[in-house]
């Protein structure tokens, strides 16, 4: 008698090892024994479903990543990295969170340097969909807790994601999502950075300005305004302390301020 | 574990209230599928009720808790694990136990019901139904695995018969057998998927009617109907692929109405969970198989009058 534990570990080997041979001992239709091989195209099955519903999973959350690299690269990639970091969780609204840093290293995907921005900007997407619900702050509200105060600290919508990329990311994001065929469109030169946020049901992707970046991360791990407004001065000298927070409390992004 | 409690509703339809959570009428419901909230929401079909994949929902927030709130305020929710491992060897996950334990809390379905199956294997979670031998080992196994189950969330949970591609030469018992004794050890309830029967028979060469006419009716809560993709295996002989990518096969409806001959009317789900269909074309098989609860209803009347 061969203990289930060891069953189930053959099983899950050769399932996850395309290659891998099926199983032993497993029996054909109506109970005869087999060698094992002729049950291969009904195991097969498992395969593909396991493979098949993880690629799709993926697809669903990385569509313009894989738009940009078309159906058939972007399955075969998934494939490879579904083979190297399979789902640790039931829970799959989690699993995708390396893939973006799995297309960095993806040498055949090289062609395209832009990929993995386009995958961390889509990954911060999903994760803005799924995360915690907050209310956010209305101007009204946040003058009267007296903005003037440079020492205030900001706490921000837990959906909140930026994205820093040396590619326009955002502007590539929002081009190869869109149906249909595009006209020819310059890019902007130089990178982009990306605020993603979901005040209420949508998430918001938007450009920020020039030091934002800086701003808003150092606010999200918890620098007062003063401090995360000179983070954001040495990066970009012209940084904009007035209309930074505007973009922030007109996005949606502030839940309250002490 | 408590059982099921039963009422009988204004319209004389049994009700049954496995969870504590309020009735569960028995007509058809469908799986709640984002492409269709804003469907639901606007228009309030007349549909008994609807299923979520627990795992759907456990993110912390967003459009999917909203939605979800919103259509359990005007419907009865059944609520379908599929990544417990109840069938594994191994220990059952405290956290996802949890987990489900929070949606049970907050959605208060009418009814629980996870797989015959295993899906994680050490830390690796496989996303598919894979199957087990039926031999003493397992049962045991299972068993300690609903009694945890029941335990944590508080209510009866209804097990579901799988479809499987391949079979064990380590199985010592029939799966009706397997079923009937982990009714019997842990009072949980039976999920008859009737599409799984069909596959199964298929692809293991065995008498659907047969498996039905003995399968312990009296303990179904829940039945399953969902399409199936066809193949062939190394024999050139049929390979049936329960996918729930098409709609419910016709042979499939004919072994249904067998079915509910046996259990008596009961909550049906239409499983359609790839290449998702309309709204309109969902909802018409969600009304077939309320005719076919109907019409089964109507020849009961008719044999006690």
């Amino acid at each position: 008698m061969i203990p289930f534990s060891d069953i189930e570990r053959d099983f899950a080997w050769a399932v996850l090892d395309g290659e891998a041979s099926v199983p032993g001992p497993l029996v054909g239709k109506s109970g005869r024994a087999t060698s094992g091989k002729t049950v291969t195209r009904s195991f097969a099955v498992y395969q593909n479903n396991v493979y098949a519903s993880l690629i799709d999973a993926l697809a669903s959350r990385f569509p313009v990543t894989a738009r940009l690299v078309g159906e058939e690269f972007f399955q075969a990639m998934a494939r490879i990295y579904i083979g190297c970091e399979p789902p640790r969780s039931a829970v799959l609204l989690r699993y995708g969170t390396s893939f973006p840093d799995f297309v960095v290293q993806f040498s055949p995907a090289g062609s395209v340097p832009y990929l993995a921005d386009v995958a961390r900007l889509e990954w911060a997407w999903h994760a803005a969909y799924h995360s915690a619900d907050a209310t956010q702050l209305t101007l009204a509200e946040l003058t009267e807790a007296g903005p003037d105060a440079e020492d205030i600290t900001i706490s921000l919508h837990p959906s909140l994601g930026v994205v820093r990329a040396p590619f326009p990311v955002v502007t590539i994001w929002q081009i190869s999502g869109r149906e249909g065929k595009d006209e020819p469109t310059q890019l902007p030169d130089g990178g982009e950075d990306a605020l993603v946020v979901r005040p209420k049901l949508d998430v918001e992707v938007r450009r920020l300005p020039e030091g934002g970046a800086v701003f808003v991360l150092a606010l999200k791990g918890g620098a007062t305004l003063q401090e995360a407004a000179s983070s954001a001065m040495q990066e970009a000298p012209a940084f904009d302390l007035k209309a930074n927070l505007a973009g922030l409390i007109t996005s949606g992004a502030i839940v309250s301020v002490r | 574990m408590d059982q099921a409690t039963a009422q009988v509703t204004a319209n004389g339809v049994i009700a049954q209230n496995l969870t504590g959570n309020g009735p569960m009428p028995s007509r058809a419901g469908v799986g709640l599928k984002p492409e269709h909230y804003r469907d639901i929401l606007d228009a309030s079909p007349d549909i008994g009720w609807f299923e979520i994949h627990a795992e759907n929902y456990m993110g912390d927030g967003g459009p999917p808790h909203a939605y979800l709130t919103a259509v359990r305020e005007r419907y009865p929710l059944s609520l379908h694990g599929v990544g417990l491992s109840i069938g594994g060897a191994g220990p059952l996950d405290k956290n996802h136990l949890a987990r489900l334990k929070a949606l049970v809390d907050r959605y208060q379905p009418a009814l629980f019901s996870e797989h015959l199956a295993w899906s994680s294997h050490d830390t690796v979670y496989l996303n598919d139904l894979l199957p087990l031998p039926y031999m003493e080992e397992t049962l045991a196994t299972v068993c300690a695995h609903i009694d945890e189950v029941q335990e944590a969330l508080q209510c009866q949970m209804l097990l579901e018969n799988p479809s499987t591609y391949v079979a064990f030469a380590e199985t010592s018992m029939s799966e009706v057998e397997f079923l009937r004794e982990v009714v019997r050890r842990t009072g949980c309830g039976l999920l008859l998927d009737v599409s799984n029967v069909f596959v199964q028979a298929t692809n293991h060469g065995f008498s659907a009617s047969d498996y039905l006419d003995s399968f312990p009716a009296e303990h179904v809560g829940e039945i399953h109907l969902g399409g199936h993709a066809e193949d062939s295996d190394d024999d050139g002989e049929a390979l049936l692929i329960d996918d729930h990518g098409r709609g419910v096969a016709d042979s499939v409806w004919a072994l249904y109405s067998r079915a509910l001959s046996r259990t008596g009317p009961k909550p049906t789900l239409i499983e359609w969970d790839n290449d998702v269909p309309s709204w309109p074309v969902l909802f018409a098989e969600a009304k077939r198989a309320d005719a076919v609860i109907a019409d089964r209803r109507s020849n009961r009347v008719r044999v006690s009058a």
